[in-house]
């Protein structure tokens, strides 16, 4: 970490700096997708509040862990109960 | 040229001289004159600024952080309540390192109620990382506008310019001005870096910044402004080159030669001249320091221009309730090692109470044979 001298003046931070502070570290209950009953309705998507569930080809991917902080809103929006939780660092 | 103007027509005057980008304000008395010379300016076509009518001072102070953060050159003013307003957001200028020269027409705070000329608003945000010049009269003003703004841009800290409300906001002086050519080469064009307009390089101002290195960012902070006391004398000299006219961070008057010693801030400094004047014809030695840069506070200069006196009176247009007077403090740190010279303090001219000449020879006499016993210059002890 930087010391007083080497950052910055006034705390001005540059380009999409947000991007590097992985907040899915922060995360302590994971989502877990079952592929076979999910539906792509996509809501989980919509409602996911940090976008971290991506699209391709009209199908749902695996959540972004990177962000994901783990609110589990993607389980409580599923109309089919494809997503379920579980604590990190379980097997 | 000469011109005959107010403490607000001069700071309005060195407004329209410095070709201000912005200026985001909301009227208070005695400031509102400041904001009205200057939007007549705008409506008559001679300057060519962004005048943005604000619904309060907490929106002024906001629209000038994002304006100098854009890169503008950005001007307000304001005084006493309009001051406390904004006063979250004066440590959000000076913490963000945002250059932006604000006018204040001191003015007692409120509760109860009152117009008139204290010291109480600037010195409630003194510790709020904005750079404080007192003036005494119209000609300081105008000349410390100057400098503040050049002061401003190079190190990169917000400053505020004091006048007394009413009392030099509001009277009548000769003062001579500059012409528009020479202050625009004086204060030349703003260098505009970390702006937010700049597509080019998008950055964020005013990120969140958590226990990891909001440390680190006021630190900077604090060496910044210690370090601006530089840039402040070598821009009072700069101008003295062009004006003929010499500041530095304070003005002593019969001061080297004196017993006994006034220290005070803006117009009452005035009072103080006459009295020495008159004084000093009986033979008595006393002087005065009037101070101008109170925030970075020079200390070590103060301390050595203090200690050959035996007595000093420190008179404060401000209290701070439950502890030492403000500019009492200051100087009392500044004399620490030096334990010959007696430092007493002296509130006065709260909400505007007057302050007249017999009030100051009081003081000076109490010096002179060191029996002190008024702390309230002008407070009603006895009822009539």
């Amino acid at each position: 970490m930087k010391s007083w001298k080497d950052i910055k003046m006034g705390g001005i931070t540059e380009k999409a700096s947000s991007l590097d502070y992985k907040t899915g570290s922060w995360r302590s209950l994971r989502p877990i997708l079952d592929t076979k009953k999910c539906i792509n309705c996509m809501r989980c998507v919509i409602y996911c509040p940090d976008n971290c569930i991506p699209i391709k080809y009209n199908k749902r991917l695996e959540t972004n862990l990177d962000y994901c902080k783990g609110c589990l809103i993607c389980v409580e929006v599923c109309p089919v109960k494809a997503l379920s939780s579980k604590k990190e660092g379980e097997k | 040229m000469i011109k005959g103007l107010d403490g607000a027509g001069a700071a309005s005057e060195a407004m329209r001289q410095l070709n201000l980008d912005v200026v985001a304000a909301y009227p208070i008395t005695p400031q509102t004159e400041i904001v009205e010379n200057y939007a007549k300016f705008v409506a008559d076509g001679l300057v060519n600024t962004e005048m943005i009518r604000v619904e309060s001072e907490h929106s002024a102070m906001s629209a000038c952080i994002g304006a100098s953060a854009s890169g503008a050159r950005v001007m307000t003013a304001t005084s006493s309540a309009g001051l406390a307003y904004m006063w979250e957001l004066l440590a959000i200028a000076s913490g963000l390192r945002l250059s932006i020269v604000m006018n204040i027409a001191n003015r007692a705070l409120s509760g109860p109620l009152n117009i008139h000329c204290d010291h109480s608003d600037s010195m409630g945000c003194r510790d709020s990382g904005w750079i404080q010049i007192y003036c005494e009269d119209a000609q300081e003003v105008y000349d410390f506008n100057l400098i503040a703004l050049k002061l401003s841009e190079k190190v990169k800290l917000p400053v505020m310019v004091m006048q007394d409300g009413f009392i030099t906001s509001h009277c009548m002086q000769n003062i001579a001005i500059l012409n528009d050519s020479v202050v625009r080469k004086f204060v030349g064009e703003k260098k505009i870096e970390n702006s937010l307009l700049d597509v080019e390089n998008p950055i964020t101002i005013g990120p969140l910044q958590l226990f990891d290195y909001y440390f680190e960012t006021r630190r900077q902070l604090s060496d910044s402004i210690e370090k601006s006391k530089r840039d402040f004398l070598k821009l009072c000299k700069e101008l003295s080159k062009i004006t003929k006219r010499k500041y530095g961070y304070f003005e002593s008057y019969k001061l080297n030669d004196a017993d006994v010693a006034i220290i005070i801030l803006n117009s009452t400094a005035g009072t103080v001249k006459e009295v020495i004047d008159k004084l000093r014809k009986n033979g008595k030695k006393v002087g005065l320091l009037k101070l101008h840069l109170f925030r970075p506070f020079p200390y070590k200069e103060i301390g050595n221009a203090l200690k050959h006196l035996k007595n000093i009176a420190v008179l404060d247009r401000s209290e701070s309730y439950g502890a030492n007077a403000p500019i009492y403090s200051e100087i009392k740190n500044s004399l620490y090692d030096l334990k010959k010279t007696n430092v007493y303090s002296y509130i006065y001219g709260l909400g505007g109470r007057e302050v007249h000449e017999e009030d100051i020879e009081n003081v000076f006499n109490e010096l002179l044979t060191g029996k002190i016993k008024n702390k309230y210059i002008g407070l009603r002890e006895k009822s009539d």
